[in-house]
């Protein structure tokens, strides 16, 4: 069976056709759900895209929250439904409160856009499919808040329940224990900074995020 | 009655706040050499309505515990003055 995607599309969203790009190219099917829309049309599978949801005022993803898809969205993922954050999708996650943590400036305050090589540290998610622990992957950043922070108590519990999905070879933004990315505990939902939907071809510079794709399309 | 609301956003103690790490940094080639643990955080004013002070500061709390600031990376002090 072919996976329907659901794209969500915020005011300022931007990386919605990339993804739904990637999806096709890797055999998917893809449609974009528009955020005030209260139903996700009973799609297999949702990812939330990079870009500026709501201007990202107040603060990154705290008002893409409350768009009414969201509570449809909520409710898939509670159900066990696969849901992957890309980069701002990964804050709107933590917002919402899918996601432990939060996502502040980057160390160096600096916006960064570069390749960015990351290490799979668990596999049981649903982009670790096909992969193994260790596998390193090159894939690339576009953030200016990636700062992955949280409390001692939900860091040692990423670490118990096996929910740290990539860290960074070389951290770029600060994130504690070079957290590029996470997963909840039942390993359907996963957010992370870097885009693999731009990394789905050798054109672009790396084909690497096609395997996470596939896993995604595969669960 | 009306009231005004200030809360002031600050990142937690302990959290890393990089823009404050920042202008720190870059203060004493101004010559302030003098400044230390320099936080940036944000100012969020409103007016309210509610029946007292008492009542006006609890639904500010309310909304900062909901939506006006993340307290995992977020405090707020919350200020609420008749107007």
């Amino acid at each position: 069976m072919t996976q329907r995607v659901g794209v969500i599309r915020f005011p300022g969203t931007n990386c919605e056709f990339d993804t739904i790009d990637a999806v096709r190219a890797l055999g998917g099917e893809a449609e974009i759900l528009w955020h005030s829309d209260s139903s996700i049309k009973n799609v297999d599978a949702i990812v939330i895209p990079g870009g500026f949801a709501h201007g990202d005022y107040l603060r990154c993803g705290a008002i893409a929250r409350f768009s009414p898809v969201m509570e449809a969205v909520s409710d898939f993922a509670l159900a066990g439904g696969p849901v992957l954050g890309i980069c701002n999708g990964f804050q709107v996650l933590t917002e919402a409160g899918l996601l432990p943590g939060a996502l502040q400036k980057n160390a160096g305050m600096k916006f960064l856009c570069s390749m960015q090589q990351i290490e799979f540290v668990s596999t049981q998610n649903v982009v670790g499919k096909g992969s193994q622990v260790g596998d390193r992957l090159q894939i690339p950043i576009n953030h200016f808040e990636g700062n992955y922070v949280c409390s001692p108590e939900v860091l040692s519990r990423l670490e118990t329940q096996e929910q740290i999905v990539f860290r960074y070879t070389d951290n770029p933004n600060g994130s504690i224990k070079d957290i590029a990315g996470i997963c909840n505990e039942a390993g359907n939902v996963v957010g992370m900074m870097p885009h693999p939907e731009r990394a789905t071809s050798d054109l672009l510079g790396s084909n690497d995020g096609a395997a996470l794709i596939q896993s995604f399309l595969s669960v | 009655m009306q009231f005004e609301a200030k809360i002031e956003v600050s990142p937690r103690d302990g959290i890393a706040n990089p823009e404050g790490s920042t202008i720190e940094r870059s203060l004493p080639a101004l010559g302030f050499e003098m400044t230390r643990n320099v936080r940036v955080g944000k100012l969020i004013r409103f007016e309210v309505e509610a029946e007292s002070a008492d009542a006006a500061r609890s639904l500010v709390e309310d909304m900062c515990n909901r939506f006006l600031t993340n307290p995992v990376i977020e405090d707020a002090a919350v200020e609420v003055l008749e107007t």
